[in-house]
């Protein structure tokens, strides 16, 4: 059956299917309802999906699943929809379904530090059922009050805490998945190192294009001992490179360094008034934490390399409050610069360490010469930027040309060896940059894993790769697919 | 294949295509040739030749985890990767390296050493390389606190069986644009493509260490003082256990980080081993003697290793269960591992294919959640058995991951799990 035959089945017989699969109030087929739907955190794009279902059990996401493989309906997950690279965003004439009703945390195991918990809970919900204990889940994305486990899991989100203690790949163990041919199978295990691929290395971070996530085993960190904060203000993004450059070399990986630049600085400050050194080029938020000698011993250090590196101020945190008022600004930085403009392009970009200072100058002149401010908000410690692109929607153009800057700021992480995502995705947004960074034989390889998945491309297609391929190709000249034929995916 | 010889010389050179020998074979099973290519273009022109000839090709670096796996169904080319051994590019300032897979990790390690850095990986024999620990992921104590392979590499070019040579990940450690080829790579045991380049993220080399070590006997001790340290205060590099299979053992708490740190540390690990197990913190100088013979296992002439998987809250249960089982044989065996991470190694003297099988078959039934690999044995033991244990639902998706990537089946063929 062709992708052009999808639609043998008429939609009140494909509502009648799903109703029977979920129950009725687990299906939305009302267009202004899917509105809801029809984007995720990436507001620039939006496709109203055909249909949104809302399952509860493994059980019933199997059934959806197999109505789709069996109607060859091309489906999309979604957790909370606070992806930044529209991974989320549905497939027109698709399914989309709604993992947030699986939000059960289904097992806490304290002596072996893991956790088991379905896809739709909240990110910080783990680390709030594993508190009391001493314990915390690791992965910290800023919008860890409301992503999704099973978003973090098709992302490989990250957070400011990645440096030291890694990202979500680091810390899922194992993953019950429903395939995109309705097969339920258990990828890796709560023990360490089971025989066979590694699937699970494979499965996270596969935004979503490889099968659903229904319950995932996370590992569970115990909380240090001792823990410091600091900020430190600088004259130019220059003196702060240099200071992470110094706390590097130094030996120490500290739990968390972050800089803000003077723009973003003034949009948090007028957001939340977090109380930011006024006239500061740069900040730097530095987290530590450890044993409480080493973190002592860090401290100083850090505090002593930031000196050097002609830091104007240094700000202590004394207690729990102090820190989440110095991390406030930070977190709520995408949000802030709503204050000094009325719209912005985020992106994601990372570069080597060392390139920071050279990046940040190369950036800077950009903007300059495109007539458009860009504010610096970024994990310093891994390179990690996320470049604020600010322009004003309702002047014609503007959006277009905030986009050009930042694809221009993307080929400038490449140029250095970088990468275009450190963790938002590729998704909808950058999948066109993906042949800057990987050639043809990377991706048609890379392809050979979704095949082995997927063969169907019902699974999140026209995500993540620019040019859909028929399984069964080889590496070689290129033949349109059939969903792009189908107007289902556009070739950039 | 009358003309293999000559074809594979006229990719490699005459001098490095030579007969396979005895001490080429993998489990008995000797290759016709072994190469030793130069480039990634040779490994894609050898790869395609072998696609083209039907040969089945094994790559080797150090052949230190040649033991591995199953018996190879056949075996035609070895490919010996050690003269790609460059360490291609050590940007220290970022705390990255890239590296060719056939260098020799201790020549690695002396590199980065200059500039006070390591690769934080161990449990490697002498003269392993990069690519092979890759696909063989072998790790060992320090995994405790560093993690292992897939959470230190960072990308990797392979080349596939049709002489494709593809890349993913890159030189950043954040990373996320496209699949994860990296981790797909790690353990596959050379069976979905060769490695010939990788890219390791690195990390400091510790200013002190302390090594404090504790006596134990009973299982259950075993259990309690793992979990007396893994939810305390310290942040243990490493925590191993050489148990015999009578009397006493002994567990190693390896503490690294900066002097004032670990003298703490060491003080309250004295006070967590408790005084029944006469902990001993033994002294700078002996550190490294004690490190090794602790963490070293007797080499056994045609021995049985077995990796035994757990929940570390399980281990006085499971050491209990590997005790009974390993009695059903003859002879000493000895428990070793990082058992922080509910790993044990379980070390036997030779035995015949049918107890081996049953003492398996019983750890395997019983072990649960976990599993149970034989790492090293026999080549008959290894036909009277699956080396790997069962893979539940996964397996025919595995299936279809090789037929994607190896769909002839010529790399290293049946050594995998599944028979794959």
């Amino acid at each position: 059956m062709s992708v052009k035959e999808k639609h043998r089945l008429e939609r009140s017989e494909l509502i009648r299917q799903m109703v029977d699969a979920v129950g009725a109030q687990g299906v939305v087929a009302e267009r202004e309802q899917l509105r809801t739907y029809e984007c995720d955190g990436l507001t620039s794009y939006r496709v109203i999906p055909d249909l949104v279902v809302l399952p509860e059990t493994v059980e019933q996401v199997q059934k959806v699943v197999a109505i789709c493989y069996r109607e060859r309906i091309p489906f999309v997950a979604r957790g909370s929809g606070t992806g930044l690279s529209g991974g989320a965003l549905p497939v027109k004439e698709g399914v989309l379904i709604v993992m947030s009703r699986m939000r059960r945390i289904q097992d806490i195991d304290i002596p072996n530090q893991r956790v088991r918990a379905e896809p739709g809970v909240i990110n910080l919900s783990v680390t709030a059922a594993v508190s009391d204990a001493g314990y915390y889940y690791a992965p910290d994305p800023s919008s860890q009050l409301v992503c999704s486990i099973g978003g973090n899991v098709a992302e490989n989100s990250g957070g400011a805490h990645c440096l030291k203690y890694g990202f979500t790949t680091n810390h899922v163990l194992a993953l019950e998945v429903v395939l995109p041919n309705g097969e339920i199978v258990n990828l890796g295990a709560p023990t360490l190192d089971p025989p066979g691929y590694d699937l699970v290395g494979a499965f996270v971070g596969s935004e979503g294009t490889l099968g659903i996530t229904t319950a995932v085993t996370l590992r569970i960190v115990r909380r240090a001992e001792a823990l410091q904060m600091l900020l430190a203000a600088f004259p130019s993004p220059d003196e702060a490179g240099a200071a992470v450059s110094g706390i590097i070399a130094a030996g120490i990986i500290p739990a968390a360094v972050e800089m803000m630049d003077a723009l973003a600085i003034e949009a948090a400050e007028a957001a939340v008034h977090a109380g930011y050194p006024e006239n500061a080029g740069a900040i730097l938020i530095v987290e530590l934490d450890g044993p409480a000698a080493e973190v002592e011993h860090q401290f100083e250090e850090v505090n002593r390399i930031c000196m050097e590196n002609h830091a104007g101020e240094i700000r202590i945190a004394t207690d729990a409050d102090e820190r989440a008022r110095m991390w406030k600004g930070r977190k709520a930085a995408f949000a802030a610069i709503g204050r000094i403009s009325p719209s912005y392009y985020v992106q994601d970009g990372v570069i080597p360490r060392t390139a920071l200072p050279v990046v940040l100058r190369q950036i800077a002149a950009l903007a300059a010469e495109a007539g458009v401010r860009v504010a610096n908000v970024f994990h310093a410690g891994d390179g990690n930027l996320h470049p604020l692109v600010l322009y004003d929607d309702k002047i014609e153009g503007q959006a277009e040309h905030a986009e050009t800057v930042a694809g221009e700021i993307l080929r400038i992480c490449l140029e250095h060896g970088g990468s275009i995502t450190g963790e938002h995705g590729v998704g909808e947004d950058k999948k066109h940059y993906m042949p800057d960074m990987f050639d043809e034989t990377d991706l048609a390889t890379m392809q050979l894993l979704r095949c082995a998945f997927d063969p169907d491309y019902l699974c999140n297609p026209g995500k993540l790769f620019p040019t859909p391929r028929l399984c069964g190709e080889v590496p070689g000249p290129y033949r349109p697919h059939p969903i792009q034929e189908a107007g289902l995916a556009e070739l950039f | 294949m009358t003309n293999s010889a000559s074809e594979l010389r006229s990719v490699v050179g005459d001098d490095q295509v030579r007969e396979g020998e005895p001490g080429d074979a993998i489990d008995g099973v000797q290759p016709r040739f072994v190469v030793t290519p130069a480039s990634p273009e040779e490994v894609s022109a050898l790869m395609s030749l072998a696609s083209r000839s039907g040969l089945r090709v094994a790559p080797r670096g150090g052949g230190t985890t040649l033991d591995l796996g199953n018996v190879p169904t056949a075996l035609d080319l070895v490919l010996d990767m050690t003269r790609m051994n460059r360490v291609l590019e050590h940007a220290a300032g970022d705390l990255v390296t890239s590296v060719e897979a056939g260098v020799r990790l201790q020549e690695l390690q002396g590199t980065l050493a200059g500039a006070g850095q390591m690769l934080a990986l161990d449990g490697y024999g002498s003269g392993a390389t990069a690519g092979g620990v890759i696909a063989a992921n072998t790790a060992g104590p320090r995994r405790l606190r560093y993690g292992t392979v897939r959470d230190l590499l960072i990308g990797i070019t392979i080349v596939l069986p049709d002489g494709t040579i593809a890349k993913a990940g890159g030189k950043v450690v954040k990373n996320v644009a496209g699949y994860d080829l990296s981790k797909l790579m790690t353990g596959s045991l050379g069976t979905l493509g060769v490695i010939v380049k990788a890219i390791f993220r690195l990390h400091p080399r510790p200013a002190a260490r302390r090594l404090v070590i504790g006596q134990v006997q009973e299982p259950e001790a075993v259990e309690e003082t793992v979990q007396r340290i893994l939810h305390s205060n310290l942040v243990p590099t490493a925590i191993h256990l050489s148990l015999p299979s009578s009397g006493m053992g002994r567990i190693g708490l390896l503490l690294e980080g900066v002097e004032p740190s670990v003298a703490a540390q060491s003080t309250l690990a004295e006070t967590i081993f408790g005084p029944n197990s006469a902990p001993l913190v033994a002294r700078e100088e002996e550190i490294d003697a004690r490190w090794s013979e602790l963490t070293a296992t007797a080499v056994r002439e045609n021995g049985l290793d077995l990796k035994v998987t757990c929940l570390p809250a399980a281990l006085g249960e499971v050491i209990t269960t590997i005790r009974g089982a390993a009695s059903i044989h003859r002879g000493e065996f000895q428990i070793t591992g990082p058992v922080g991470n509910g790993i044990l190694n379980v070390h036997l003297d030779a035995t015949d294919p049918v107890r081996a099988s049953a003492m398996i078959h019983t750890l395997r039934s019983a072990i649960k959640p976990g599993h149970v690999t034989v790492l090293s044995a026999s080549p008959e033991v290894k036909r009277a058995i699956d080396v790997w244990g069962p893979l539940g639902d996964t397996e025919a998706l595995m299936r279809r991951v090789k037929d994607r990537f190896d769909p002839d089946y010529i790399l290293n063929p049946g050594r995998f799990v599944g028979g794959i």
